[in-house]
């Protein structure tokens, strides 16, 4: 089981990702983009970014990031291996776009019982370097407890 | 490239029908790029020991290529303002001949005041819908 009292429990914020433009075209590749604003400078200077944008999901990386403090944190308790992904949700102020220097602030929104299983919603802020924000991640995990 | 126009949009109409293969490959791929290296996404073996039915898709991959048919009808990914889906179903990959996942995206809701399209999107793997609730706002 999840520690209940984590709920509401805020993590630092993470050390500063720099976004690579090769990085953003992987990713782009990955997903089956063909969108010429992940991988076309100029297609995405044009439509007015400074540089290439990031598919909207791209932003688990950095959410990634947090949650690795989560699941390192013995107050949580979180068994990673009885974890499933349950939901997860993006809503961006503005693209990910490359050179991008991002940090996020992970706070534990809910901690929900249900049956053996436990329901961890968290709520990722990701902000750039000038401190604005440009997503939030929210996640729910299942952790699945004994039958 | 806002070429649509919001005023000629109706609810459930039909915005685009997209077939993606997934194969091991496409794991491994999606693996390097997001750093998901968990090991059921690839190993067979501890697949079949923590009693999954085979190597799964990432739930994030299957999640970040259906956004691909939102992103096509609008032509630009920095529209997608806000996007959420559950995951309810696994995508099972099989070696040799992969998985393959139908995507379709309608006009579930026109905010034009906000000029605001929410896309729903249904994706389909082996004849069964595997992801809840998938609907991406769409700046147009």
């Amino acid at each position: 089981m999840v520690n209940p009292n984590v709920q509401g429990k805020t993590y630092p914020a993470t050390s500063p990702y720099l976004v690579g433009r090769e990085k953003i075209r992987e990713f782009a590749h990955a997903v089956k983009s063909t969108n010429p604003m992940n991988l076309d400078v100029f297609a995405a200077q044009a439509a007015g970014y400074d540089d290439v944008i990031a598919p909207p999901t791209f932003a688990v990386v950095i959410q990634e990031r947090s949650l690795a403090t989560v699941l390192a944190d013995p107050e949580a308790d979180i068994d990673f291996s009885r974890v499933v992904h349950g939901d997860q949700r993006f809503i961006h102020a503005r693209p990910i776009v490359a050179g991008d220097e991002l940090t996020s602030v992970l706070e534990v929104a809910s901690v929900k019982s249900l049956g053996a299983h436990s329901m961890v919603t968290f709520e990722t802020k990701i902000f750039d370097i000038e401190k604005a924000l440009v997503c939030t991640a929210i996640s729910t995990l299942v952790v699945r407890g004994d039958e | 490239m806002a070429h649509i126009n919001i005023a000629s949009l109706e609810v459930g109409q039909e915005i685009g029908t997209t077939e993606f293969l997934l194969t091991r490959d496409s794991l491994v791929r999606y693996a390097g790029a997001s750093g998901d290296f968990n090991s059921i996404h690839y190993r067979d073996d501890i697949a079949a020991a923590v009693g999954l039915p085979g190597v799964l898709a990432h739930g994030m991959l299957t999640m970040g290529a259906a956004v691909q048919v939102a992103v096509d009808w609008v032509g630009d990914a920095g529209r997608i303002a806000d996007y959420q889906v559950r995951f309810t179903k696994p995508v099972v990959v099989d070696p040799v001949d992969g998985a393959v996942l139908v995507v379709t995206g309608k006009v579930g809701a026109i905010d034009e005041e906000n000029r605001l399209v929410r896309i729903d999107l249904t994706a389909v793997f082996n004849e069964t819908t595997v992801l809840g609730k998938a609907q991406a706002q769409v700046r147009v």
